[in-house]
């Protein structure tokens, strides 16, 4: 489980990187998404990966950490989701606008056929 | 320790409280709406002051404020924590936001929708920045201080404004999303994200984490290092602030320093004892050094008052970076009073640089076609008499003299408080001894450089300003006009007089930096107070302090 959520993370973070280095705002928009996926996942993966263990105290269940998984990871993950929504969302309201004054999806502007 | 209980929150709700209040008001009722901004923001200054004051009060150590939101302590609760650097910079921030927001109200606040709620949720975010005593929570201050200035800095539109915001806000996702993988790296290794909490359980790291806890810091590092524009992480400042409106702009100068500002306070907190003391100064030092470089040669290349200033943020930052790299007290001493000085003089400049860009373009603003050459025989007025021996209007005056002061301030030439920054901290470079640093493989030739490129970088400044005076004041056409209003000249002149203010008392603020400094690096009772700091006895959690009350 562990080689599988690092290669997804892995995947993501490098298309997210390559995307974001390519000319047209649309591919930038993806790649700052993709990334923000992978950075989530990795959040996500520092309370320790476990199966079946819920992050809230159950009656019955001693309270260690042998028996529950860490909850503020996913509270973090939760937080960071939100606001990687927003600001992509105010980055998207910032790229129509640049298109429309431009005409082009170029980031710097320019009417180039690269 | 008689802090009033909730006066440490102030500087987050008070701003929070008064955009939402200006949203409500809507679009129409202005004289409510400029009320509400610059009394707002008023109030926020005088919170600070009184911060500073009670911080400052104690003494030896600083009685330093803890707010435990919602009554949780520290390391499973979000604290807020008002220490003299944060004193200092919650008042850096007011005063600069306080100009900065009479200014707008002379033209600017007219270029778009939603300025002021912006201008409160920035003034929010950056406050809290400074207050926070933990990370995820100085990623959420972070966000929404970001948030705003994406607003703001394309408040009035324009392509020029969109396509740097374009850049602006691209890089500064990324950024964010550097941060948040370095806060991960940090939580996985220490399990937990309190600032204070971090110090304290930072010796007990076992050897084979540290690498880990490193790889972290150091991710963290150069989220914050974008932020604080250190070379060769800086292209994007230079053309996203010159296209902001100037006194956005003057309220971003600021916003450089929430990344300074973050270095020092977690640079100092975490690596200024113990096994991995001085982790990164070298960096630190070296992409200073570099980023002062690069200041140097914008300025020497450029003839825009707004590059200018740019570029003259991005030499008070590298400044800043390597006398942080120096990892001395009496250096950081000097650096924060610099930054005071620096910080003020810049936002000055960005003010001025509209207001030099109006001469005799009939009171708009343009800054384009500035580096048109001006024609050899433009030094005549209308009549083709040469203007040797004519009267200056007394508002161009007054705008002239308040340009060689911002001048001054900038390049630190004496007699302002810019100066007074600068030789202390060439003096206290200099004064460092050798193994005064435990590191100090280079720390003397260091010191070398600082000294030489930071008096390279004043000269740098003035001979590029004067250039600039010379085109704008002395051969702008014979059409010798300045529209400057009342409210705009007074804002520029508070915030000179702000200037001339800290030079007059010099003695004590830098007395009081000396103090901070001090405080910074030796963490230990700041980390003491903020982790004994217990709950308050509420009605439901009476019994649960009796319980922990040691």
């Amino acid at each position: 489980m562990e080689v599988l959520l690092a290669l997804v993370i892995g995947v993501f973070g490098g298309a997210g990187v390559w995307l974001v280095l390519r000319p047209r705002t649309f591919q930038v928009v993806m790649g700052l998404t993709l990334l923000s996926y992978a950075v989530n996942l990795f959040i996500f993966s520092v309370g320790g990966l476990f199966l079946d263990k819920p992050p809230l105290v159950t009656p019955g269940l001693p309270t260690d950490l042998e028996h529950y998984t860490d909850p503020l990871p996913q509270a973090l993950v939760l937080t960071a989701i939100v606001i990687g929504f927003a600001t992509t969302a105010l980055f998207l309201v910032v790229l129509l606008a640049s298109r429309g004054l431009s005409g082009t999806d170029h980031v710097d502007g320019a009417r180039d056929e690269s | 320790m008689d802090f009033m209980p909730h006066l440490v929150v102030v500087p987050v709700v008070l701003p929070l409280i008064a955009a939402a209040l200006l949203i409500l008001l809507g679009e129409k009722r202005r004289r409510a709406r400029v009320l509400v901004n610059i009394g707002a923001t008023l109030a926020g200054l005088l919170a600070a002051l009184a911060i500073l004051w009670q911080v400052d009060s104690g003494g030896e150590p600083a009685a330093i404020g803890v707010y435990l939101a919602a009554n949780w302590e520290a390391p499973f609760g979000i604290v807020l924590v008002a220490d003299r650097l944060s004193a200092l910079m919650l008042v850096l921030a007011g005063i600069v936001g306080l100009f900065a927001a009479v200014y707008a109200e002379a033209a600017w606040v007219r270029g778009g929708m939603y300025f002021h709620p912006l201008f409160q949720l920035q003034l929010m975010g950056l406050n809290g920045a400074f207050l926070t005593g933990d990370l995820f929570n100085l990623f959420v201050f972070f966000e929404v201080m970001l948030a705003a200035s994406y607003g703001l800095q394309l408040h009035g539109s324009g392509w020029p404004r969109v396509r740097s915001g374009l850049h602006y806000i691209a890089v500064n996702l990324l950024a964010s999303s550097l941060f948040l993988i370095g806060l991960a790296v940090l939580y996985g290794v220490m399990g937990t994200l309190s600032m204070a909490d971090i110090a304290a359980k930072l010796a007990s790291v076992p050897g084979s984490d540290r690498g880990m806890l490193h790889a972290g810091a150091a991710i963290l590092a150069v989220a914050f290092l974008i932020k604080a524009a250190a070379w060769p992480l800086n292209a994007w400042l230079v053309p996203a602030y010159t296209a902001a409106s100037a006194p956005v702009a003057a309220l971003f100068a600021v916003m450089t320093k929430v990344g300074v500002y973050i270095l020092v306070r977690l640079w100092t907190l975490l690596f200024s004892d113990g096994p991995s003391m001085n982790f990164g100064s070298d960096v630190l030092l070296y992409a200073g050094l570099a980023t002062i470089a690069f200041g140097v040669l914008g300025l020497m290349a450029t003839l825009r008052p707004g590059r200018i200033a740019g570029y003259s943020i991005l030499v008070s930052s590298g400044t800043l970076l390597a006398a942080l790299g120096m990892g001395n007290a009496a250096v950081t001493s000097a650096a924060l009073f610099y930054m005071l000085s620096a910080t003020m003089a810049v936002s000055v400049l960005f003010l001025f640089v509209e207001l030099v860009g109006r001469i005799g373009k009939d009171g708009q603003p343009d800054l384009v076609g500035v580096d048109d050459e001006p024609s050899e025989d433009t030094n005549l007025d209308d009549e083709e008499l040469p203007l040797v021996g004519q009267a200056f209007p007394i508002s161009l005056a007054l705008l002239g003299l308040g340009f060689i002061a911002a001048g001054l301030l900038v390049a630190g030439l004496p007699p302002f408080s810019g100066f007074i920054a600068k030789v202390s901290l060439l003096q206290a470079v200099l004064a460092i001894q050798p193994g005064d640093k435990a590191s100090d493989v280079a720390s003397q030739s260091a010191a070398f450089w600082i000294v030489g490129l930071v008096l390279f970088a004043g000269l740098a400044t003035m001979v590029s300003l004067a250039r600039t005076g010379i085109r704008h004041f002395w051969s702008t056409g014979g059409r010798l006009t300045s529209q400057v209003k009342i409210v705009e000249g007074a804002s520029v002149l508070g915030l000179l007089f702000a200037c001339a203010l800290l030079t007059v008392f010099a003695e004590p603020v830098l007395r009081y930096t000396n103090a901070a400094a001090a405080d910074l690096h030796a963490p230990q009772p700041y980390v003491n107070t903020v982790l004994a700091t217990r709950p308050r006895p509420g009605p439901t959690r009476s019994v649960y302090v009796e319980e922990e009350a040691p």
